[in-house]
């Protein structure tokens, strides 16, 4: 059907996006994935009421939606979270660094990875929409339903926490 | 510790999302500032930090897995279709006559939607319930309002159940009634500045009215006549 192909078009070029920002709220790779899915279905049944404004932040606020939605089911159900092994283990090492930067690089990296996974949900996905999808502050807003001063000290709150978490030893 | 009080301002400027006259009224006051010195670096840090963390993009799997999924969606959307035909052929002349406010097609379009995909099988309501003390509490922590439910069962309208539903990007309650063998939706959200005045509107062959109570936004859609479920808002709007 032509709004298939139209949707399709429209939803692709952020599945990254949305992956990633529903990958960072769950901390779990299937679960993320479920929540995309979950997502599209639904970005397609509102798809009529989408006006052409800005694909990605519609998206992804949809995407936010149904993150926040598995969550609670999650704690509802009251079942440990699970297991991220993704999460647990150290990235892989830049080539391009000696072995002993690479080591350094690497637990600095799974340290900071480590605290952005513990932050609150509201202070993760304003860190996440900024520092790694480079949201504007509006587009942020938009998808977090926040007002834009309220993004502005929650990416605050968040940079201040990272900066330290970034300054301090293992 | 923050004394200075720039530090938003500050942030915005290194995110730039300031102006040029606001950019340049920062800079003045940063020249004699400290702390917005130290801020400045507290932010690259944080900027150069955020570059080692994990970017997770998405799997090939679930590329795939999602035109999987389009499939049944696409047969489950056209099947309404040959329906809307003929009876839209019908209707092609009151469509005309029906003056809608601008911007609100879309709107109609989600409803008829959501109307017809609660009409499979199991989907019409979470939960099944004629009473309305059961049905408005199952709302609770579900929602962020509390829904007006009614049950019109003296009048030939029972209400048989609720459901939460997601229209435009929100969570909605959804109740469903029942008129002889026509099913109900009547969707409840709160009402936003710039909600259209009451009106009735039919789309695709459902009859859809449109009214406000109590700060809120209430949709009825249904296969039912246009005069019929008039009746079925104007009771509503009276019953306690």
């Amino acid at each position: 059907m032509e709004r298939d192909s139209a949707f399709a078009a429209v939803a692709l070029p952020h599945l990254d996006a949305a992956y990633n920002l529903a990958r960072w709220l769950t901390g779990s790779g299937p679960e993320a994935e479920d929540v995309v899915q979950e997502a599209l279905v639904r970005a397609l049944t509102y798809f009529p009421t989408y006006r052409g404004a800005n694909a990605r932040a519609w998206l992804l606020r949809i995407v936010r939606n149904a993150a926040y939605a598995a969550l609670n089911a999650r704690r509802a159900t009251a079942t440990e979270p699970l297991f991220d092994e993704d999460a647990a283990l150290p990235e892989p090492a830049d080539p391009r660094d000696d072995p002993e930067t690479a080591l350094i690089r690497a637990r600095a990296s799974s340290r900071l990875n480590a605290l952005l996974g513990r932050l609150p949900a509201e202070l993760k996905e304003t860190l996440v929409l900024r520092e790694l999808e480079e949201l504007s502050y509006r587009e942020i807003a938009e998808v977090t339903g926040a007002p834009i001063g309220t993004v502005m000290s929650r990416l605050w709150r968040a940079r201040r926490l990272l900066a330290k978490a970034a300054g301090s030893e293992p | 510790m923050t004394t200075c009080d720039r530090a938003l301002v500050l942030q915005a400027e290194f995110d730039g999302e300031l102006d040029a006259a606001q950019s340049a009224e920062l800079a003045q006051h940063r020249e004699t500032c400290a702390e917005c010195r130290a801020n400045w670096a507290m932010l690259e840090a944080a900027r150069r930090a955020a570059r080692d963390l994990a970017y997770h993009a998405a799997p090939a799997s679930l590329k795939a897995a999602l035109e999987a999924r389009a499939g049944p969606a696409r047969r489950r959307l056209s099947w309404r279709e040959p329906v809307s035909f003929a009876v839209g052929a019908a209707l092609a002349a009151m469509l005309l006559l029906v003056v809608r406010p601008a911007g609100d097609n879309a709107m109609l379009a989600t409803l008829v939607d959501d109307h017809v995909r609660s009409l499979q099988p199991g989907h019409f309501y979470d939960i099944a319930s004629s009473d309305k003390h059961t049905v408005k509490p199952w709302f609770d922590g579900k929602l962020d309002f509390a829904p007006p439910v009614k049950d019109l069962a003296a009048d030939g309208y029972p209400l048989v159940g609720g459901r939460l539903d997601y229209l435009g990007g929100r969570a909605v309650a959804a109740l469903a009634y029942e008129h002889g063998k026509h099913p109900i939706n009547l969707f409840v959200w709160p009402e936003r500045a710039g909600s259209p005045a009451p009106f009735a509107a039919v789309r695709e062959g459902y009859n859809i009215v449109h009214w406000d109570a109590g700060g809120m936004a209430l949709w009825a859609v249904s296969d039912m006549e246009k005069d019929e479920l008039e009746d079925f808002a104007r009771l509503w709007q009276k019953a306690p």
